[in-house]
C-alpha cells in the first residue's frame, strides 16, 4: 500500500472519525467555557473522570446511556468547583485548571483502585457497537465512514449543532458570548455574569467529560490509567486552531485526526526505518504548530481569562 | 459577593491562612479514607509515621524531597512573571538526558570537574527546552501553556526513543533503560548505606540562591514587576519580552537539575519512570510556598513526606497510594483559596 | 446633614413634568469601601418629566450612588423606591424592571455582537430556543426615528463610532421602556456637536414623560440640561438648586466646597525646542485612534495644554511621547537630535518623565509597594543597583523622601501600593517622574479623579518644574484646567493636530469648534 492510497480506504476515514469523536466532544466543551471568558485547563483531568465514570456505570451494571449520563454529570461536577474557584473568587484560571486536573486524576485513580483492589488487567464492559444508519451509510467512502460509527459519534456531530445553535441562535448564547466578550454588557442587561460564566464551565465540563467516556465505552472497552494521554491539550489548541467557533473546530478536530489515522498507517508502512516514537510525537508537534500558525491571527474573546466583579467597567 | 483588597496582616495571622488550608485537605480526605473502611486518624498517623516515624523514613522523604525542591523553584520562578511553566516534567528529562549522554563516560574528566560541568549541561538543555515555548510567547503570542504541556509528552516519546534506540543498555536484557553512570559521575550519598546523595544539598544550595536573585537582583525585581503588571513594567521601561525570556532560562535550567539529580544521585541511568510527576507536583510545592524560593524547600519536604507516608500508610491500611495525590492536588486549591483570603475581603453585600 | 427634599421649592415646569408625582426616591444611602465613605446619606426625589443634574467632581460619589441606584453596588444603608415599590437592593435585573434604564460612562457593549444583539440581550427569557431578532430589528428602527437615535441595527458594535455607541446604549434603555433614564458623563466623550443632538434627543424623552438623571463635571452642560441640581461633593450631598435660580459662580462653589485659587502663572518665556515630533503617524493596533502626521513642539519653560474629546488620538500621542507607542512614519527630536532606537527606557534616558493616563493599570504595579513602585523607572541607576544587586535601603530612602516631598499618606515605604488612595498614588507617581528633574514632562490626565487639594497640589508642581525650565505637555480633558496652566493650546481631533494658540488667544467656543473636527487653520 502506497503512503497516499491512505487517504482513499473507507477504514481510513472511518478510523479518522472515530478518533475525532472525544476531541469533538472535549473541544466544544473547552470552546464553550472560553466564548463564556473561562479558561478551562481542568479538561485533562475532567476528562479522565467521565472516562471513569462511564465506564464503571456500565461495569456495575448500568446500561451505557446512564453512563455517559453519569460521565457528564461528574464532569459537571467538576466544572461547578473550577468555577466557584474561578469565577465569583476569581482566582487564577491557570492553577486552579491544573489543580483541578490533578484532583480529578487522583481521585480517578483512587476510586479506580478502591472499587476494584485486586484487579491486574482492567476489566472489560460491552461498549457501544456501530450502527449503520440506513440508507445514508451506503453512501461510498464518506458514507461509510460518516454513518456506520456508534451512536456517541452521532451524539458528537449532533453536539456541535447544538451548540452551534445555542450559542448563535438563542438568547443563552448571546448571554454567553457576552460574557466573553465584556461581561459589564451582560451585566447591565439584568442577566448574571457570575451565573452565565458558571453555567457554562459545567456545562462545557460535562462536554469534555463525555468525551473522555467515548474512550472507555466506544473507542475501547476498559479503562486504562493515562488514557486520556494529552487529548484535553490538544483539544485546548483546537478550539484556538477553530477560531472559537463549534463548525470550524469540528474541521479541525476532522483534520486533526484524519492526521493522526494516517500517522498510525504510516507507521505500519515505515515501521523500521523511522522510529515509531516520531510518529507518535506527530499529533503534539501538529497542535504545536497549529497554535503558531494561527496565533498573530488569532481574536480570543476579548474578557478570556479576566475575572469579572460585579460593578466593574 | 464581591472581594475587596484589604491590608497585610501582621506574619503570625498571615500563617494562619495556609495552615486553615491543611486543615480543610484533611478533613475532605478524611471522608476519602472514611469511604475506604479506614480511621482517618489512624491514616494520618500512619502517613506521619511513614514520612518521618525513623530515621529511614525521614531520609527517604529528604530524598524524594530533592526532586520536588528543584521542580518547585522551576515553577516557582516561572509563575512569579505569569510565565505557565507546566513543562517542568519535559525540562527534567532533558536534564536526565544530558547527564547520562556526558556521565557515561563521554567525558574523561575527574568528579570535581565533571559533576559540575554536566550539571551546567543539563540546565543549559531544560533552559532551551523552556526557550522555545517562550519565544513563541513573546514573538507570536501563542499561549506558553498548552504549549509546554504538549512537550511533556513530546519529550517523553524522545527519551522512550533514546531507551530503544542509541541510549539503550546493551545488558539492559531489552528493557528500556539507559546504561549507568560512570562512578565519577554521581553525586555522593550524604549518609553511607542510606539513599539520601548531595542532589539534597544541591537543592538547598538553589533554593537559598534563587531566593538572592528574587529578593536582591534587579532580575527579581524585573520578574516581580512583570508578573504583576506587565503593561506597567513595560510603561517604566521594564524590558517585558526580556525578562520573560530570562524567567525561562532559569526556569528551565532549575527543572533541569531535578533530572540531573535524580540520575547522578539516585537512579544512576535515565528511565521512562525517571519522574512519576515531578514536574506537575513542582507546581503544587510552589504553589503552597505562595511561590516563595525558601518556602519550596518546606513545601517539597511536605509533598514529599506525603508519598512517602503514603506509600508505607497503604501498605499497612489497605487505603490506596493514590490518596497522596488527592491530597496535594486538594492541598493546591485550598492554598490558593487561603492566599486569596488573606489578601481581600470577601463581601456578601 | 441634608434635610429632606420635600422641602426643596417646586422646578420649573418643563416637558411633561405638570404633575408633581415623584418617581424615584432615595433615603439616607451610605455606602463604604474599606475606610473610604464613597456615599454619605444621601436622599433626594426624582419627579415625573424632570432632568436632575448630579454635578460634583471625579471622586464625588456620583457614580457609586448610580452604581447603587441600578443595583451594581449594594448600599451599606438606606433605601430606594422606584414609583412608589421598594427595589430590590443589587440586582441590574430590578433596576430595569422598575424602568430604571442607564447609560454607563464605560459602554457596556459586546464589540463582537450586532446592534440588534446587543440591545435584545437579556430582554427574552434566557431559555428560549429562539431569539427573535427581526421584531427587535424593528422595534429598534422606530425608536430609532422617534428619538433621532440613527444607528444601523445590523452593524457590529465594532464598526461604530463612540457616538454610535452612545446611541446604542440609549437604545438600550428605551428598549426595555426606561420610564427613568441615567446618564454616567454622557458628553465625556462626545465633540460639542454631539453633545447638541444628546440634548436634543433628552427634551424628546422629557416630553415624553421620562425621568432623567445627569451625571456631569461640567457646569455649562448642567445649566443647559438640568431641572434641578443636586451637588455632590466628598460623598456628601452639599446642596440641591432649582437650575433656573442659580449660576454657575454658585455650583461651582458648591460643588468644590472652596475657592478654585487659579495658579499665577508667569509670562511666557519661550525657550528653545526640547522635543519635536515630526509629521508623526501611528498604526492601527488597538481600538484607539491613530495618529495622522501629527506635528508638535515643546518648548522649555513652557506648558503645551492639549485639549480634544478623549478618544481622539490623545492616547497615541502620549504613547508618542511616553515611548510605549512606536511612530509608523515620521521623526522624534529630542534636544535638537533626531532619535533611532524608541522605547519606554529610551524616552526616560533621554530625560522625558511620563505621567501616565491610568494610574492603576499603567502607573503602579498594585501588589508591589512603595518602595518598589517608586524606583521602577530608575532601578538599573547606579543609585540603586551593584552589580545587579539592588540596594533596598536607599530604594525606602528614596520612598521615605518622596512621601515627605511630595507629602504623600501612607503607613511606610513597605506598604502596597493598591491600598493609597488615588491623589496619594498620583503623588507618588508624580514624585518619581519629577524626581530626576526631567527636561520634559508628559502630564496626561493628571488630575484626574482628584480632590480639589490634590489637583491644586499637581498644577503647583507643574507650574514649578516650568520654571526650572522643563517643557510639559499636558493632556486633559478639563478644558478649564487646559486654559489655566496652558502657555499654548493645540486641540486634536480625529489623529491630527490643530495649529497652536497662545494663552488667551481662542475662546473655549473656537475650541470647541477645533475639537468637533473644524480645522479653521493650517497646522503649525
Amino acid at each position: 500500500m502506497e503512503a497516499l492510497d491512505i487517504l482513499f480506504t473507507t477504514s481510513f476515514w472511518v478510523a479518522a472519525i472515530r478518533i475525532a469523536s472525544p476531541l469533538i466532544f472535549a473541544t466544544l466543551g473547552e470552546l464553550v467555557c472560553e466564548r463564556a471568558g473561562v479558561l478551562n485547563l481542568g479538561i485533562e483531568g475532567i476528562m479522565t473522570v467521565g472516562a471513569f465514570a462511564g465506564w464503571f456505570t456500565v461495569y456495575s451494571g448500568g446500561d451505557l446511556w446512564t453512563g455517559v449520563f453519569v460521565a457528564a454529570f461528574a464532569g459537571a461536577a467538576f466544572g461547578l468547583l473550577h468555577a466557584t474557584l474561578t469565577v465569583p473568587l476569581g482566582l487564577s484560571q491557570h492553577v486552579v485548571g491544573i489543580g483541578i486536573t490533578l484532583l480529578a486524576t487522583s481521585l480517578t485513580y483512587f476510586t479506580y483502585r478502591l472499587a476494584l483492589p485486586q484487579v491486574t488487567s482492567p476489566p472489560k464492559i460491552e461498549p457501544f457497537q456501530p450502527f449503520a444508519i440506513p440508507g445514508l451509510s451506503k453512501i461510498p467512502v464518506l458514507g461509510e465512514a460518516l454513518f456506520s460509527q456508534t451512536p456517541l459519534t452521532y451524539l458528537a456531530f449532533v453536539s456541535v449543532a447544538v451548540v452551534a445553535w445555542v450559542l448563535y441562535r438563542t438568547p443563552l448564547g448571546l448571554a454567553v458570548r457576552a460574557a466573553g466578550e465584556n461581561p459589564s454588557a451582560v451585566e447591565a442587561q439584568g442577566i448574571s455574569v457570575t451565573g452565565i460564566r458558571m453555567g457554562a464551565v459545567m456545562a462545557g465540563s460535562a462536554l469534555m467529560a463525555v468525551g473522555g467516556a467515548f474512550l472507555t465505552m466506544s473507542a475501547f472497552n476498559s479503562f486504562f490509567f493515562q488514557m486520556v494521554n494529552g487529548r484535553g491539550w490538544i483539544a485546548i489548541a483546537l478550539v484556538v486552531f477553530g477560531s472559537w467557533r463549534p463548525g470550524k473546530a469540528l474541521l479541525g478536530a476532522i483534520l486533526f485526526a484524519a492526521f493522526d489515522a494516517y500517522q498510525i498507517r504510516l507507521q505500519q508502512l515505515a515501521g523500521g526505518i523511522v522510529p515509531y516514537q516520531v510518529f507518535l510525537m506527530l499529533p503534539y508537534v501538529l497542535s504545536i504548530l497549529a497554535l503558531v500558525l494561527v496565533a498573530r491571527r488569532a481574536t480570543y474573546p476579548k474578557a478570556l481569562m479576566i475575572p469579572y466583579q460585579k460593578g466593574e467597567r | 459577593m464581591r472581594l475587596e483588597p484589604k491590608p497585610a496582616p501582621p506574619l503570625a495571622i498571615l500563617l494562619l491562612y495556609p495552615l486553615g488550608a491543611i486543615v480543610a485537605t484533611l478533613v475532605f480526605v478524611s471522608f476519602l479514607v472514611l469511604a475506604a473502611g479506614a480511621s482517618p486518624f489512624s491514616v494520618i498517623w500512619l502517613v506521619a509515621r511513614g514520612a518521618a516515624g525513623s530515621q529511614f523514613a525521614a531520609l527517604e522523604t529528604l530524598t524524594r524531597a530533592t526532586p520536588l525542591i528543584f521542580t518547585g523553584l522551576a515553577v516557582a520562578v516561572a509563575f512569579r512573571a505569569k510565565l505557565w511553566n507546566i513543562g517542568a516534567e519535559a525540562q527534567l528529562y532533558a536534564g536526565g538526558i544530558v547527564t547520562v549522554v556526558l556521565g557515561t563516560g563521554a567525558l574523561p574528566l575527574p568528579q570535581p570537574v565533571l559533576l559540575p560541568v554536566i550539571a551546567i549541561a543539563a540546565m543549559a538543555a531544560g533552559a532551551l527546552l523552556l526557550l522555545g515555548p517562550a519565544l513563541l510567547k513573546t514573538r507570536f503570542g501563542v499561549d506558553e501553556v498548552v504549549t509546554t504541556l504538549l512537550l511533556n509528552f513530546v519529550v517523553l516519546l524522545f527519551v522512550s526513543m533514546l531507551l530503544e534506540g542509541p541510549l539503550k543498555d546493551p545488558t539492559g536484557l531489552g528493557w528500556p533503560q539507559s546504561s549507568k553512570v560512570v562512578a565519577d559521575a554521581q553525586l555522593p550519598r550524604i549518609v553511607t548505606g542510606k539513599r539520601l546523595h548531595y542532589g539534597f544539598v544541591l537543592a538547598l544550595a538553589a533554593a537559598v540562591a534563587t531566593w538572592v536573585v528574587m529578593k536582591k537582583t534587579v532580575l527579581g525585581y524585573e520578574m516581580r514587576a512583570v508578573g504583576h503588571n506587565p503593561q506597567a513594567a513595560r510603561f517604566a521601561g521594564i524590558p517585558v519580552d526580556t525578562v520573560l525570556l530570562k524567567t525561562a532560562l532559569l526556569s528551565g535550567g532549575l527543572a533541569a537539575l531535578a533530572g540531573f539529580s535524580e540520575v547522578a544521585g539516585l537512579k544512576g541511568n535515565l528511565t521512562l519512570d525517571l519522574s512519576p510527576g515531578y514536574g506537575y507536583s513542582g507546581i503544587v510545592v510552589a504553589m503552597l510556598a505562595m511561590l516563595n524560593p525558601l518556602g519550596v524547600v518546606a513545601a517539597a519536604i511536605f509533598v514529599a513526606g506525603i508519598f512517602v507516608g503514603a506509600d508505607a500508610m497503604s501498605r499497612s491500611a489497605g487505603v490506596p497510594s493514590y490518596i497522596a495525590d488527592v491530597v496535594v492536588a486538594t492541598a493546591l486549591l485550598t492554598m490558593v483559596t487561603a492566599i486569596l483570603l488573606s489578601r481581600y475581603r470577601v463581601r456578601w453585600r | 446633614m441634608q434635610t429632606h427634599p420635600a422641602a426643596s421649592p417646586p422646578p420649573s415646569a418643563q416637558g411633561g413634568g405638570s404633575a408633581r408625582e415623584p418617581v424615584l426616591r432615595l433615603s439616607g444611602i451610605t455606602k463604604r469601601f474599606g475606610p473610604l465613605v464613597a456615599n454619605d446619606a444621601i436622599s433626594f426625589e426624582l419627579m415625573r418629566g424632570e432632568v436632575i443634574a448630579l454635578l460634583g467632581e471625579n471622586g464625588a460619589g456620583k457614580t457609586t450612588l448610580m452604581n447603587i441606584l441600578f443595583g451594581h453596588y449594594v448600599a451599606d444603608e438606606g433605601t430606594v423606591e422606584a414609583f412608589g415599590a421598594p427595589l430590590r437592593p443589587g440586582d441590574p435585573k430590578a433596576a430595569l424592571e422598575a424602568g430604571i434604564g442607564m447609560v454607563h460612562q464605560h459602554f457596556t457593549l459586546a464589540d463582537n455582537m450586532t446592534v440588534v444583539e446587543n440591545i435584545a440581550l437579556g430582554t427574552e427569557p434566557l431559555w428560549r430556543p429562539r431569539f427573535e431578532l427581526g421584531a427587535a430589528r424593528a422595534r429598534i428602527r422606530a425608536l430609532s426615528a422617534d428619538f433621532g437615535l440613527f444607528v444601523d441595527p445590523d452593524s457590529t458594535i465594532a464598526a461604530l463610532t463612540v457616538g454610535e455607541r452612545q446611541r446604542v446604549e440609549i437604545l438600550k434603555a428605551l428598549y426595555r421602556d426606561a420610564r427613568i433614564l441615567i446618564l454616567d458623563e454622557p458628553t465625556a466623550v462626545l465633540t460639542p456637536g454631539e453633545t447638541e443632538a444628546l440634548f436634543g434627543t433628552l427634551k424628546l424623552l422629557v416630553a415624553k414623560g421620562l425621568s432623567i438623571i445627569f451625571i456631569s463635571h461640567k457646569l455649562a452642560e448642567v445649566m443647559a440640561v438640568s431641572d434641578r441640581v443636586l451637588v455632590l461633593r466628598a460623598g456628601r450631598l452639599a446642596g440641591e438648586r432649582v437650575t433656573a435660580a442659580s449660576g454657575r459662580a454658585e455650583l461651582a462653589a458648591l460643588m468644590v466646597g472652596q475657592e478654585v485659587v487659579s495658579p499665577p502663572v508667569a509670562p511666557l518665556r519661550g525657550g528653545a525646542p526640547l522635543l519635536v515630533l515630526r509629521e508623526v503617524s501611528t498604526g492601527g493596533r488597538g481600538t484607539g485612534a491613530r495618529l495622522d502626521r501629527v506635528t508638535l513642539t515643546l518648548r522649555a519653560g513652557e506648558i503645551t495644554g492639549l485639549a480634544g474629546v478623549s478618544g481622539n488620538g490623545q492616547s497615541a500621542l502620549a504613547g508618542v511621547v511616553a515611548g510605549t507607542e512606536i511612530p509608523t512614519t515620521g521623526e522624534i527630536e529630542i534636544a535638537g537630535r533626531v532619535v533611532s532606537v524608541w522605547s519606554p527606557r529610551a524616552a526616560l534616558d533621554l530625560g522625558i518623565g511620563r505621567i501616565p493616563e491610568d494610574r492603576h493599570a499603567v502607573g503602579t504595579i498594585g501588589d508591589m509597594s512603595v518602595a518598589e513602585n517608586v524606583i521602577s523607572e530608575q532601578y538599573r541607576s547606579p543609585r540603586f543597583a551593584r552589580h545587579g544587586l539592588l540596594d533596598w535601603a536607599a530604594a525606602r530612602a528614596f520612598a521615605e523622601e518622596i512621601i515627605r516631598d511630595y507629602d504623600v499618606k501612607c503607613p511606610s515605604p513597605d506598604a502596597r501600593i493598591r491600598l493609597l488612595s488615588g491623589g496619594n498614588m498620583q503623588k507618588l507617581i508624580l514624585g518619581r517622574a519629577l524626581d530626576p528633574e526631567p527636561r520634559i514632562i508628559l502630564a496626561n490626565q493628571p488630575t484626574r479623579g482628584l480632590d480639589v487639594g490634590a489637583v491644586s497640589y499637581v498644577h503647583r508642581r507643574l507650574l514649578e518644574a516650568r520654571e526650572r525650565g522643563a517643557a510639559i505637555l499636558l493632556i486633559s480633558e478639563d478644558l478649564e484646567e487646559i486654559m489655566a496652566l496652558s502657555d499654548r493650546i493645540v486641540v486634536m481631533s480625529r489623529g491630527r493636530l490643530s495649529g497652536a494658540s497662545a494663552r488667551g488667544e481662542r475662546t473655549i467656543a473656537q475650541l470647541g469648534e477645533l475639537m468637533a473636527g473644524h480645522q479653521g487653520e493650517a497646522a503649525a
